[in-house]
């Protein structure tokens, strides 16, 4: 997984080491750490653009600073702990890093998590649009002029 | 002993009034001897983030379905789910669950395939019980071990595959699919393209009720008065009918099969899992567009 910037590529680690059972408890734990809304989007989700593909309203808001860095926000309710999760594990692998870097992550990435077994295939889908539309964004900010 | 069925009164209404108990008769009896309590949602982490004492859950998709066939769980494979469980084959069993108890109907529904004989559900299910401030945890249930039989699914009664939607075709069917789904102009439903199908539409002849027109806005289910005033008066159903529901992969369907069958009581209500996955996807079989049955 050469291509995977480093915090991303730790998580996709952390998920392969465990058995299925305990890949859930890492979704559950790393959905309770989906950082609150900054205030400038609290409240607005008109600012945001909703992931239809997920199961459960999701909404993300992607910002690319004056050093090319990734910065990425989510809204996603409590009761939707499995779609917090995946938002986490995109919050936590890929917000910081540079817009190219984000660019190359492939977009199958989530095979190597094994969450496929914990969570079903079906409920995977999510995770692949959420990453398909930060990247989007993320070109759409850096589109030159 | 038998678990006590909810005397409530709103219940009484309904043709089974012993397939619903409320929450505050299920706070009441946590902990009964022979009452196991099932969490089914379609949040699969939702349970771990708290639940009702002592509830054990079951997951829809990882669980009751086959991993490689698209299919249920066999006998035996069922008889472990319900063994972990400290389900017997006499226990009392209620689901409760997100969404208006959606997946928890479903559940139901796939233990009606093995013939469990008392199944109820928890009216206004999970979001009912956690708005009046009930208690919910997040210790791990430690169910004593069950020892349930293997019994085989019976797919007759109450569960219809595509040849015999075909030949039901001309006698009463319920699309519970949102609008735009069963006039065709959607391929999925909002929010879930990931269950598409490559046409879109419905089955001739069937009526467009979608599900969630039976569950009122605290997420219990609408009175027998106005239920009967849905499927009866308007849709002009009858209990007597023939009854198959489906929507794109029987989920939305348990829901409208439970009304009809425990809240209403139709005698032969069977539910179309293969749904609109599987027929939109067929080929030369019979589709109808727009709003017209």
């Amino acid at each position: 997984m050469s291509e995977l910037p480093p915090k991303l590529a730790e998580l996709v680690e952390d998920f392969s080491q465990v058995g299925v059972k305990d890949r859930l408890q890492l979704l559950l734990e790393l959905s309770e750490e989906l950082p609150a809304l900054p205030a400038r989007y609290d409240g607005h989700r008109e600012d945001m653009e909703q992931v239809h593909e997920c199961q459960t309203p999701l909404f993300l808001a992607v910002e690319v600073d004056d050093t090319d860095r990734v910065h990425l926000y989510f809204d996603a309710p409590l009761e939707a702990p499995t779609t917090r999760g995946f938002a986490s594990i995109m919050y936590n692998g890929l917000d910081g890093e540079t817009a190219e870097t984000v660019l190359a992550v492939p977009n199958d990435f989530y095979a190597a998590l094994g969450l496929g077994e914990a969570v079903s295939p079906l409920r995977l889908r999510g995770m692949v649009a959420m990453l398909s539309r930060i990247k989007n964004q993320v070109r759409e900010r850096t589109a030159v002029g | 002993m038998p678990v006590p069925n909810d005397s409530n009164p709103k219940l009484a209404e309904y043709a089974h009034p012993q397939s619903l108990v409320t929450t505050e008769w299920l706070a009441e009896h946590l902990g009964d001897p022979g009452l196991v309590v099932v969490e089914s949602d379609e949040d699969v982490l939702l349970y771990e983030t708290g639940h009702i004492p002592g509830s054990v859950k079951v997951d829809w998709h990882t669980e009751l379905n086959d991993p490689v066939t698209r299919d249920y769980v066999d006998g035996p494979r069922f008889a472990e789910i319900c063994s972990e469980r400290g389900i017997n084959r006499d226990s009392t069993v209620v689901f409760y669950g997100d969404k208006n108890n959606w997946w928890a109907t479903y559940a139901l529904w796939v233990f009606s395939l093995f013939g469990h004989r008392d199944l109820r559900i928890l009216d206004g299910g999970r979001a009912k019980w956690v708005a009046e401030g009930r208690e919910m945890t997040r210790d791990a249930s430690k169910p004593g071990p069950g020892d349930y039989p293997v019994i085989e699914r019976d797919d007759d009664r109450i569960r219809a595959f595509k040849d015999d939607v075909l030949n039901h075709i001309g006698k009463p069917m319920v699309d519970v699919r949102s609008p735009g789904e069963y006039s065709g102009e959607l391929l999925h439903m909002p929010d879930y393209p990931q269950e598409g199908a490559v046409r879109g539409g419905h089955i001739p002849g069937a009526a467009n009720v979608p599900w969630a027109r039976a569950a009122a806005e605290d997420g219990t289910f609408r009175s027998r008065a106005e239920l009967e005033a849905i499927y009866l008066t308007e849709q002009g159903l009858n209990p007597s009918d023939p009854v198959v529901a489906y929507c794109r992969i029987g989920e939305r369907s348990s829901h409208t099969w439970f009304v009809l069958t425990h809240l209403l009581g139709f005698g032969n209500v069977r539910n179309y899992d293969g749904s609109w996955t599987e027929w939109g996807n067929s080929v030369r079989v019979p589709i109808a567009v727009g709003t017209e049955r």
